[in-house]
């Protein structure tokens, strides 16, 4: 009788050093078919849930045209007609940006959808919130014109007050500019990867069960609502 | 430098912004516009049907 193949997968699963460990580490939290669903719960089909991926298509415009700037430069955003384009293009899909992700935060908030082991979910999706508003700040600050240079010194009372002024200085255009091109959006892309892979393992939270309805998981869902 | 196939503004903006006071509160008109139409936003997205749901149903 022929002996049965030696079981290897157990001794595979052990080598690969820290690659190896990192592969195994993602695939187990991020399946492939958790990672891309193509199907999603029904209640996902309602506008509500749109505003989230419209915010990173905005998130997205803005930082292509956030680097067309970057290699032009300022004579070209202030001085022609296709840079007065990008310049616009720039603000305008801020404004976008931050306008669905406020109105991505009411549906989320009215939605507690910190429910069900979501709270980091949660904690990301606000930290990339206020990180935006600083990334905005700052680029009010590098406009190189005379409304950056009124909120500059408009700013700097406020920040000095609170005793950061030394290492965030408003007036220090270089070293504003370097907050707004590098270190903020990086924060904030960092941020938004980390909150859209979050959702993903998570999954999208669940409305509210009827209050009628005695459902266990609802008493879960309570628990986690009030720790 | 203006693009002259371009039309002007619809709206003048060339002048000081309009601003609305009420007790410590004070917004600009712009920004306080802007804000209305994000909550119509918002209710329109709770209250109108999404394409495709009743065929899903």
């Amino acid at each position: 009788m022929p002996e049965p193949p030696e079981d290897t997968s157990a001794a595979q699963e052990e080598t690969g050093g820290w690659t190896g460990w990192v592969r195994r580490r993602a695939l187990r939290s991020f399946p492939p078919e958790q990672l891309l669903p193509d199907k999603q719960p029904i209640y996902v089909a309602s506008w509500i849930y749109v505003f989230g991926v419209a915010t990173i298509a905005a998130f997205i415009v803005v930082l292509a045209s956030g680097g067309l700037l970057a290699l032009r430069g300022p004579a070209w955003w202030h001085g022609s007609g296709v840079g007065h384009y990008v310049n616009s293009l720039h603000l305008w899909s801020v404004e976008i940006f931050m306008a669905f992700m406020v109105i991505h935060l009411w549906g989320k908030f009215f939605m507690a959808a910190w429910r069900g082991k979501r709270a980091l979910t949660w904690i990301t999706g606000a930290v990339s919130f206020l990180a935006s508003i600083g990334t905005a700040f700052t680029g009010y600050l590098t406009q190189q014109n005379l409304a950056s240079q009124w909120v500059s010194t408009q700013a700097k009372d406020g920040l000095n007050s609170v005793g950061i002024g030394a290492y965030f200085n408003v007036l220090d255009f270089g070293q504003m500019l370097m907050w707004h091109i590098v270190l903020l959006p990086l924060g904030v892309g960092i941020l938004v990867v980390a909150h859209v892979l979050l959702v993903r393992r998570h999954g999208v939270v669940p409305p509210f069960p009827p209050k009628d309805t005695h459902d266990p998981d609802s008493a879960v869902a309570q628990g986690a609502v009030q720790a | 430098m203006r693009f002259a196939f371009l039309p002007l503004s619809p709206i003048n903006l060339d002048h000081p912004g309009r601003y609305v006071h009420w007790g410590v509160i004070q917004i600009s008109v712009a920004n306080l516009v802007l804000i209305l139409l994000m909550v119509l936003l918002f209710a329109a997205a709770i209250l109108l049907p999404f394409p495709g749901t009743r065929r899903r149903k």
